[in-house]
């Protein structure tokens, strides 16, 4: 039992450490980057994020620096603003689509420098779906069994597919939209040029005829 | 300590359907740059970096994969697609950049997923036996099977969206250029037709003159 307990901290430990983890990229203070998530309707998408200070006294990012904060800005396929709030040095940002498509993030920091600036350290997490459900909460709350929260699981992640199954069906719909106008396109404006060729060829050969009758050269 | 035997095989569990998770991000490159990701590893962990170039010129991009003691453990020229599975071998930062210094103007949008799979520490923890009884662990399996096989629907779809977001994105350019060279071409006929009537108007109005003169001799 003494040996479980142990475990049990160990276990802890690990997912304190773990959490910590992610992937990260480089960014200066004035730059601003953008991340495009093609999501269907009503999806849950969870952002985490760190901002690390490049430090050059002691050539390390310093982490948690207080006053740096990330403008967040998140646009959906209709170029509508859903979300643009500022958060932090190290925040979480949550928003559901309300529209089908492609959702654009952009992250940049709330720096007051004109150009250039400071390099910044950002570790992303973008969690979309099943993927951001926490089913340490959901265990939690309802205190459901290893099993039963396996199904859970599996209940979710279905629910995903078959709402990208749905959003497949609207995206091939806009493809045959897409290409049906750029046949109809096609066939009217070869109409047209053929329309416009003969009769601007008719126009030459009658106008020139009168002048050369009229200039007696003919 | 009898309570603590129940939370802990459900913790585990959890720490496995927490840890088997990616990072996909799908982000523009634009030309001439270079954009690096670099995350901390230890050493066994195994992690699976997939790219592909969604829309952009001619859908290709350099990568390359390096290890924290600067080795590079993976070079590519221009490739579309690719899937590199490895395990770390060190401790410490890897990194890998992709490169869109060879096109001078178009941007490409790349989606990549990052997995890592796995950690020596958690194997500490899943050596620990569970209590369980023996049906009860064939339903486990199952659904464990189950849950693998949603898995890589989902990975088939995503594929899918990405495959069919090139051609679409091919498709709404080719709309909008027919429109505008279409509209283009008409105008240059116009133009065309008037300027060489105009342009022959004006020989014979020139010359006009001097053979009037002799005309009238």
């Amino acid at each position: 039992m003494g040996n479980q307990s142990f475990l049990f901290i160990v276990f802890i430990v690990i997912q304190l450490i773990l959490t910590t983890h992610s992937l990260y990229f480089h960014i200066r203070e004035t730059e601003r980057k953008c991340f495009i998530e093609e999501i269907p309707d009503q999806t849950l998408v969870i952002g985490k994020y760190k901002v690390e200070l490049f430090d050059a006294a002691t050539n390390t990012y310093l982490p948690s620096t207080p006053g740096i904060g990330m403008h967040v800005e998140v646009k959906d396929p209709e170029e509508k603003i859903v979300l643009s709030k500022l958060y932090t040095s190290e925040g979480r940002f949550t928003f559901t689509s309300h529209t089908p498509g492609e959702h654009v993030i952009c992250l940049y920091s709330n720096s007051t420098a004109w150009f250039g600036g400071q390099q910044l350290r950002v570790h992303l997490d973008i969690d979309i779906g099943e993927h951001a459900v926490d089913y340490q909460q959901i265990s939690a709350k309802e205190k459901l069994t290893e099993l039963q929260l396996r199904v859970r699981q599996l209940l979710d992640q279905v629910e995903q597919i078959s709402k990208e199954q749905s959003y497949q069906r609207y995206r091939e719909e806009r493809f045959r939209a897409t290409s049906e106008s750029t046949n109809q396109r096609v066939l009217w404006w070869s109409i047209a040029q053929l329309l416009i060729l003969v009769i601007a060829g008719f126009w030459q050969m009658r106008h020139l005829k009168g002048f050369f009758e009229a200039k007696k050269l003919v | 300590m009898l309570k603590l035997s129940l939370p802990i095989p459900l913790f585990l569990i959890v720490f496995l359907l927490k840890q088997i998770c990616c990072n996909e991000l799908t982000f523009e490159l634009p030309d001439n740059a270079k954009e690096c990701f670099h995350e901390k590893l230890k050493i066994g962990s195994k992690y699976t970096l997939e790219f592909q170039v969604v829309t952009g010129g001619n859908y290709d991009v350099d990568v390359e994969l390096r290890s924290p003691s600067d080795k590079i453990l993976f070079q590519v020229q221009k490739k579309q697609y690719d899937q590199i599975e490895r395990t770390a071998d060190e401790d410490g930062v890897y990194q890998f950049c992709f490169s869109n210094e060879f096109s001078t103007y178009t941007h490409k949008v790349i989606y990549i997923d990052w997995r890592v799979d796995g950690d020596p520490e958690h194997e500490i923890s899943s050596a620990n036996p569970r209590v369980a009884e023996g049906a009860l662990t064939m339903i486990e399996s199952k659904v464990g099977n189950i849950h693998r096989n949603l898995e890589s629907c989902i990975d088939y779809q995503t594929h899918h969206r990405l495959r069919e977001a090139t051609g679409r994105a091919r498709a709404e350019d080719l709309q909008e250029r027919v429109q505008i060279w279409s509209i283009g071409q008409f105008i240059l006929i116009i133009i065309v037709a008037i300027g060489t009537v105009l342009l022959l108007r004006s020989f014979f109005t020139d010359r006009r003159t001097p053979s009037s003169m002799t005309w009238h001799r």
